[in-house]
């Protein structure tokens, strides 16, 4: 049985379709390249699995389970997380507090061992190091560098424990070696067993990190594939570059 | 542990504060007293919803005057002379009337129950809006609940209501010295409830949704829930501020309980004291409470919303933060 499985999902707002029957299945432990241009429906496949959009038709399984009309801080909790596109930290509270926060409400609403007491306090330690931001636990998020937000939103994507990690554009804007620096993390994290959805305009990273590459053009899959299939792909070459 | 030891201060603190104006033996000092812990549960309240959620409330007129009509409904009710009738089955209430007039404590239970519904029905309708419009929705429920009380005679309606006081309570003497007391365990009470809520998982949950809803849900973080506790504590606590008011000036009408100072006064201290923490409302109270009767009293009584929209103004621009904003920041640039 796939981890996750979408089915047939379609996504109108008014009169623009953006995503069109869309079929997408991903194994466990598997690392999948989303790509497609801008405005093609990767953000808004993501906001359907991750429940901020609700999808019209066709259906979104997890574990089997069917996701369809339950809110998003459930689908977290059965083992979704997501960062976001631009990051979004918590402005108000410290660098470690915003780790703290999926500790307390995802963590431990599960059935099983609750972390109590001094224990939050170490697995928030533990994690930003994993971020290598443990240094930074006291500070502000407006006091963090581009790279330091967007480790702090994988820091805080990871605290809730997740099978299915979705990164929506995790390294846009950001340098050569930073990018790098995201690359080995996110790889550390799948070693972990964590199945990753990498969702990137940057084809280097996409292209060294994913198993397996879905291409989505106007709310459409065009190619579901092996990364050196998918540029030589004639038809994605057209949606990139036109003809 | 610490939250039991923190209600023990706060009532020592109280205690001592009630001491002290007894000391004075001056009536005054009690009425005026009154009126600023009153505002210290309603900023308190206020800012569960405004401070820690984010979510702006225009409408905590509306459940004060709750909380205080739901006082004159039971001041007004005469079990003997009322009988609902179930299927055509007469039920006498005769038995109940031993019990009336209901205590004061009794009726601040009950204002509270019932402005803690109203909470949760606003709650419940408005889940969907936010910022600006969910500013409207309260302040139309406002407009929507004192519409309602003015048409409805058996509190008075329009006319108001006259509520008699006794002139003295049993131990305390003097009546206004039984009221102050109420209101000052209230507001230990709020407090307390306040700085638990702030050290609490709850607390996390609601700064997080000031901060970014989205973002909390994807955390794991079940916005609707937490906004209905939010609106239901912070209505709640309000109608229980509203509750022992018809005893406090003993005549109520509509447009004094819906009174705009209440609304504005309920933003504007958590504002002055700083929305972070429980301890800026009580600031902001205190503060403002305690100059606007100075002012009643030395200038006239019509200047107090005019302080009140000056101090807001000035420290919209010098604090925005409020006083507890401006020494944290203080605090953070030592420490760099």
């Amino acid at each position: 049985m796939p981890l996750l499985e979408v089915e047939n999902l379609s996504k109108r707002f008014g009169g623009f379709v953006a995503l069109d029957g869309v079929n997408l299945s991903v194994k466990e432990g598997e690392r999948l390249g989303l790509i497609g241009p801008n405005g093609s429906g990767k953000s808004t496949l993501v906001n359907c699995i991750c429940g901020t959009l609700h999808n019209e038709s066709g259906s979104v399984r997890f574990e089997g389970h069917k996701l369809d009309g339950l809110a998003p801080h459930r689908r977290t909790r059965l083992g979704i997380a997501r960062s976001f596109q631009l990051p979004r930290p918590f402005a108000s509270m410290s660098v470690s507090e915003n780790v703290r926060v999926p500790l307390l409400y995802t963590v431990n609403a599960r059935a099983g061992a609750k972390i109590a007491g001094a224990a939050v306090g170490e697995r928030c330690m533990e994690l930003l190091r994993l971020v290598g931001l443990d240094h930074k636990a006291k500070k502000w998020p407006q006091d963090l560098t581009q790279v330091e937000m967007r480790k702090l939103e994988l820091a805080r994507a990871m605290a809730a424990e997740p099978k299915l990690l979705i990164a929506d554009e995790a390294m846009a804007g950001l340098s050569h070696s930073e990018i790098d620096d995201i690359l080995v993390l996110l790889q550390r994290l799948n070693e972990r067993g964590v199945t990753i959805i990498l969702i990137e305009h940057i084809m280097r990273a996409v292209m060294s990190f994913s198993e397996r590459v879905v291409v989505l053009v106007s709310g459409k899959k065009i190619a579901d594939t092996t990364p050196e299939r998918v540029i030589r792909d004639p038809e994605v070459e057209r949606a990139y570059l036109g003809q | 542990m610490r939250t039991f030891i923190f209600f023990l201060v706060a009532a020592l603190f109280g205690l001592l504060i009630f001491v002290t104006l007894r000391y004075f033996d001056n009536e005054y000092y009690f009425f005026a007293g009154y009126v600023v812990v009153q505002f210290v549960v309603l900023a308190t309240a206020w800012n569960i919803l405004g401070g820690y959620c984010g979510y702006v409330n225009f409408g905590s007129a509306a459940f004060f005057a709750a909380g205080a009509y739901s006082s004159v409904a039971l001041h007004k009710f005469d079990p003997t002379k009322w009988m609902p009738s179930i299927f055509g089955l007469e039920i006498p209430l005769d038995f109940l009337a031993p019990l009336f007039p209901l205590p004061i404590p009794v009726l601040i239970v009950f204002g509270g129950v019932v402005s803690g519904f109203i909470g949760f029905g606003t709650g419940y309708l408005t889940l969907r809006l936010r910022g600006a419009f969910f500013a409207i929705a309260t302040l139309a429920l406002a407009v929507v609940l004192q519409t309602l009380v003015i048409n409805w005679d058996f509190v008075g309606g329009a006319r108001g209501a006259y509520i008699i006081r006794p002139a003295t309570a049993a131990i305390f003497g003097s009546y206004i010295h039984y009221l102050f007391l109420l209101m000052l365990s209230l507001a230990v009470i709020a407090v307390g409830i306040a700085r638990m809520i702030e050290r609490s998982r709850l607390g996390y949950g609601f700064a997080c949704i000031r901060d970014d809803e989205l973002a909390a849900e994807a955390s794991g973080v079940p916005t609707l829930k937490l906004k209905l506790i939010a609106t239901t504590i912070s209505g709640g606590l309000m109608g229980m501020a509203g509750a022992p008011f018809p005893y406090y000036i003993g005549y109520v009408e509509p447009g004094s309980a819906f009174g705009l100072a209440y609304t504005v006064n309920s933003i504007a201290m958590p504002m002055i004291g700083g929305t972070t923490s429980w301890i800026g409302p009580l600031i902001g109270a205190i503060l403002l409470g305690t100059v606007q009767q100075v002012a009643t009293v030395t200038i006239s009584s019509a200047v107090n919303l005019l302080i009140v929209g000056v101090l807001l103004v000035v420290f919209v621009i010098v604090a925005p933060n409020g006083i507890v904003g401006l020494v944290q920041q203080r605090f953070r640039e030592r420490e760099k």
